[in-house]
């Protein structure tokens, strides 16, 4: 099994899936539904496998393929997942089976409010398996043209999952989505071309002599500081826009607004996921220098993120928006972690990235299961809910309270970590940062207690319990989170060693534990 | 002795001694545009003698004879030695530009060809372009159900004068192929079976504007030979390289050429025409017009500037920047406003040619194969999507306006689909021929140190993205019409889709094997 191709597999598998998917006859929604359900087991089946072959302390990345792709535009398929890489990919084939399970009928229902409901079932799940397969494919490619081709492809699924199957808004959320992301994709282009000449040049002037796209070759490259500084400044927008940081964070509540509740969990759960990937791994390692220079800006805007999120979800009078909101403090937190230059908060942030996933995914399905029972989104349109529904009311509060890091539940390990990290180099954004969890106990403890706690509301009474579908495709998250609370280290240990090569390419240490201010001020 | 005895005694001298030799032609290389033209005079004979019952089952398989036959031979000429030289006295070229532009505009006719050919009631022609519209003789005409046939032959002139305008090697060859390609154009873009007022507008205001741009670029020819002594476009460039001659004339004549030139592909602002013509145009006809055309125009424009003005290029690099940037720029934000999906489309050609421009600026051996491989992807798509609104019709035939096509993605998932990709193309989403293009030619661009451009490029790719996704969005999110258009596909027009969408799957997915092709064409650049 050494040579198994297990990333072009997995890439391949779900693909394969939507084809046979939407090979189906037509009219047989439940075979459609079993067969979708089946076809995301198997991969995260063959992912699990490839996993547990993992070498932690092997290369940095492991399970690599490279082929020649276009010869022209020195293109490969470079596929190769290191640590960080291969918890997302991890995450990603876990989340899909559940949100198959989860929005069983959420396309042949009317997943939102006063939607149409002549809808094909069908094509909600080939673009679900679709989406599947490009979400594994933007993490484990190895090759910047390689990803930059997943990283766009990835919206149209997305775009029609919104557009089609949303809420009222729909068309207007799914083309803002798609505008938004496709801009930013767009910004990112010219600095993955800007890429080729540079490493066209000779060697003696800093290039590698043969224009290329392989990440590994590329990060060999020289640029000099100016190029370097605006290439950065073209990836970066790309993922502060996928990510999403304020100021261009718009899209995401509008989005999740409409989006039904199984595909947002891959949007916010996954997808946004690929922006605070990229910054880890493109933007540091491809340009430290950059990274060095724009760091000031980016800890503002993700401290700005961080309590701007927070204190705007406070204000949300629509769950789905809500927990959106939650999400843009949370991937302040991510980004937080990740510019400290500190390996603890980076590794925290990469723990972020994969317990985000879970929590938000965990918080979203619930809310998708209420607004199935209930036909609406709005806060107020619940109340009590825990004593009609108590199992729904026990997971939604277990989630809520990963979302505000619980210590035993895993956020916690993650934001601990972040925060901590923050702190030995940045006190005063840690220090902001912190206010940021005083506030995700308000949004989240005063959801719960409006829409779970007091007396069943007229509406309320009678409302059905969660059923043991339901329940199967929340449990494990809940477990998970429950898991990771306690036993965080075997995810850190796969962590760990990428997030050190990304720290010795930016060229930081560590700041001594005892290091007192002014060392630290007088770093450059 | 006056000076006129004086020449007409040389002249008579001439003549006795027999020194006029006639031409050596090369038969060989010219035979794809001299089948082409063949088969065009053959046509306009099977008009006159063959009956009318019999014209169109004669036409037809002619016409794709022809250019099957002109599109192998130009494939032998490509494949048996690798040509490099000049024909006809100088005045083709014969290189490996050259018949990667013929071999893609014969393919491209071929597929547009498909959609001419169609008849009965998914006919696109009028049945008599001289009977007068709503008249009683185009009753008549209609009732008797008689097919148009003279389309067949103006089109392979067309196409003849397609192929010959990106091989002139001189500029008065140029000017004539250039007038046997638009002439055509001009009365098959009168024939509209439906609308066709419309129709015969489009055809009024093409043939204006573009015979007064043909007069702007045949005084360019005028200038640029009072410059160099001659049109043959290597002594422009040797006169260039001496530095000698008048700048004046030089700097005039390249100004005004270029209009000429640009106005063919619609580039700003010389677009004024295209919308109109799109429009008016019957469907077939416009997808012959965005892709062959342009394909041809630019073939043209290339060898031009990379040929004639190559050493000027530091005096046109800078306007071609703007004029690039306006067109561009334009295209894509006078596209938002725009209601019907045959202009909407007018406008994105004229974007495309926008980003086309700025694989003309590298001016480079990438510059050139990667504009080679855009015009190529460029060409399928945008058949194949001309091709999706011939099939999607109301009572009064293609249905046009944008809010027509609401709820299609319900009513016709697969055409709509189909439409979609087509769009995302023009978008340039990856895994689609229209990325590849753009990668090819903005990668080109960077190269040459155009960086600004690109991201002018990408800006206004993303306005573009804005009105395809707006036609996305009517399809697919918005409720079906109760009365709203049905899909009528015949086999050809089919076909053509098919094709269409299989070469903008293929150049996107594994444009390898296209990319190689159009850069073995440019290796040697274009003979002189």
């Amino acid at each position: 099994m050494e040579d198994f191709p297990w990333l072009s597999v997995l890439i391949a598998l779900p693909l394969l899936g939507a084809l046979i998917v939407g090979l189906l006859p037509r009219g047989g929604d439940e075979l459609v539904k079993r067969v979708a359900l089946g076809v995301s087991l198997v991969v995260a089946v063959v992912a699990g496998v490839m996993a547990s072959q993992f070498d932690t302390g092997g290369a940095r990345f492991q399970f690599d393929e490279t082929y020649w792709w276009i010869k022209q535009f020195g293109v490969h398929w470079a596929v190769g997942v290191d640590g960080v890489a291969l918890t997302l990919v991890l995450l990603s084939v876990v989340l899909v089976p559940l949100v198959i399970l989860a929005s069983w009928n959420d396309a042949d229902r009317s997943g939102g409010v006063d939607v149409p409901a002549r809808r094909s079932v069908k094509t909600y799940f080939v673009l679900i398996l679709a989406l599947e397969s490009m979400m594994i494919g933007v993490f484990a490619a190895t090759d910047v043209f390689l990803f930059y081709v997943f990283f766009e492809a990835m919206l149209i699924p997305v775009y029609f999952i919104i557009g089609s199957y949303g809420g009222a808004q729909r068309s207007y959320a799914a083309v803002k989505f798609l505008l938004y992301s496709l801009f930013g994709g767009l910004i990112m282009l010219v600095a993955v071309i800007w890429l080729y000449p540079l490493s066209a040049k000779p060697a003696s002037e800093g290039g590698l002599g043969q224009g290329t796209f392989l990440f590994s070759e590329l990060s060999k490259l020289n640029i000099d500081p100016t190029t370097a500084k605006w290439l950065f400044v073209g990836f970066f927008i790309a993922f502060a826009i996928k990510a999403p940081m304020v100021p261009v964070h718009t899209w995401l509540p509008d989005a999740a607004g409409q989006s039904p509740a199984g595909a947002l969990v891959l949007i916010v759960g996954v997808l946004d996921k690929v922006g605070t990937y990229g910054m880890l791994r493109f933007c540091l390692e491809l340009f430290p220098g950059a990274a060095n220079w724009a760091t000031p800006v980016v800890l503002t805007l993700a401290v700005i993120s961080i309590i701007y999120g927070a204190v705007l979800a406070i204000g949300q009078v629509d769950l789905k928006r809500l927990v959106a909101y939650t999400s843009i403090s949370h991937f302040g937190f991510i980004v937080l972690g990740i510019f400290a230059m500190t390996s603890q908060g980076q590794s925290g942030a990469a723990l972020y990235m994969v317990n985000h996933g879970f929590s938000t995914g965990a918080l979203f399905l619930i809310v998708g299961f209420m607004i199935v029972r209930r036909r609406s989104a709005r806060v107020d349109a619940y109340g009590g809910v825990q004593k009609e529904a108590p199992r729904l009311a026990g997971m939604f509060l277990v989630a809520g309270l990963s979302g505000l890091s619980l210590p035993g539940l895993a956020p916690f390990v993650s934001e601990f970590l972040v925060l901590t990290g923050t702190f030995t180099r940045y006190k005063v954004p840690a220090l902001i940062a912190t206010t940021g969890i005083i506030l995700a106990a308000i949004y989240i403890l005063w959801m719960y207690q409006r829409t779970m706690g007091g007396p069943p509301t007229e509406k309320v009474k009678g409302m059905a319990d969660l059923s043991t579908r339901e329940v199967w495709a929340v449990g494990p998250i809940i477990a998970l989170i429950v898991v990771m609370g306690f036993f965080p280290q075997p995810v850190l240990n796969v962590i760990n060693p990428s997030v050190e090569q990304t720290l010795s390419r930016v060229d930081k240490k560590d700041p001594a534990p005892t290091g007192n201010v002014a060392e630290i001020g007088a770093r450059p | 002795m006056s000076t006129t005895e004086l020449v007409l005694a040389r002249g008579t001298a001439v003549l006795a001694q027999g020194d006029i030799s006639a031409p050596h032609i090369e038969y060989g290389q010219l035979a794809p545009m001299l089948l082409v033209f063949g088969v065009a005079i053959a046509g306009v004979l099977v008009e006159a003698f063959v009956g009318r019952t019999w014209r169109y089952s004669v036409q037809v398989p002619l016409a794709f004879l022809g250019l099957i036959g002109a599109f192998a031979w130009t494939c032998v000429l490509a494949y048996t030695d690798k040509p490099f030289h000049v024909a006809a006295e100088g005045a083709l070229a014969v290189d490996g530009p050259t018949l990667f532009l013929q071999g893609t505009i014969l393919v491209l006719a071929l597929i547009s060809l498909l959609l001419i050919a169609e008849r009965g009631t998914k006919a696109h022609f009028a049945p008599q372009a001289a009977a007068l519209p709503g008249s009683e003789a185009e009753q008549e005409t209609m009732a008797a159900g008689i097919t148009q046939t003279e389309v067949f032959p103006l089109m392979m002139f067309a196409v003849g004068g397609m192929l010959a305008f990106p091989a002139s090697n001189d500029l008065l060859t140029m000017f004539v192929a250039l007038e046997i390609l638009s002439l055509p154009l001009y009365l098959l873009c009168g024939l509209a079976r439906r609308r066709r007022l419309l129709s015969q507008e489009a055809a009024v205001k093409y043939f204006l504007l573009g015979a007064f741009s043909s007069a702007f670029f045949l005084y360019g020819v005028a200038l640029l030979y009072g410059y160099a002594g001659s049109v043959r476009l290597s002594v422009i460039a040797d006169q260039l390289s001496k530095n000698a001659g008048s700048e004046t004339l030089l700097l005039a004549g390249a100004a005004l050429l270029s209009v000429g030139l640009l106005f063919k592909l619609g580039a700003v602002p010389f677009h004024m025409w295209k919308p109109d013509v799109y429009q008016g145009a019957p469907t077939p006809i416009t997808a012959l017009m965005a892709s062959c055309t342009l394909v041809s125009a630019f073939g043209a424009l290339l060898r031009v500037y990379y040929v004639a003005f190559e050493n000027l290029r530091w005096d046109w690099r800078p306007v071609m920047w703007g004029v690039a940037i306006l067109t561009m720029v334009a295209g894509a934000i006078i596209a938002i406003t725009q209601t019907d999906v045959k202009r909407l489309l007018a406008y994105s050609s004229i974007a495309h040619a926008g980003f086309l421009l700025t694989g003309v600026i590298a001016t480079s051996r990438d510059g050139l194969s990667s504009t080679l491989f855009y015009l190529a992807a460029y060409g399928f798509t945008t058949i194949g999507a001309f091709a999706v609104i011939t099939m999607v019709r109301d009572a009064g035939g293609e249905a046009g306006h944008l809010s027509r096509w609401a709820g299609l993605g319900k009513r016709s998932p697969v055409v709509a689909g189909v439409f979609a990709f087509f769009l995302l193309a023009f978008a340039g989403i990856p895994l689609t021929s229209g990325f590849t293009g753009k990668f090819a030619v903005f990668k080109a661009a960077i190269e040459s140190g155009a960086t600004p451009l690109v991201v002018v490029g990408v800006l206004s790719s993303a306005i573009a993205a804005f009105f395809y996704v707006r036609v996305i969005v009517v399809m697919f999110f918005s409720e079906p019409e109760a009365d709203g258009p049905t899909v009528v596909a015949g086999p050809a027009t089919a076909a053509a889709v098919a094709l269409g969408l299989t070469a903008t799957v293929v150049l996107g997915v594994l444009p390898q094997p296209m990319l190689d092709l159009a850069g073995q064409a440019a290796t040697q650049m274009f003979v002189r």
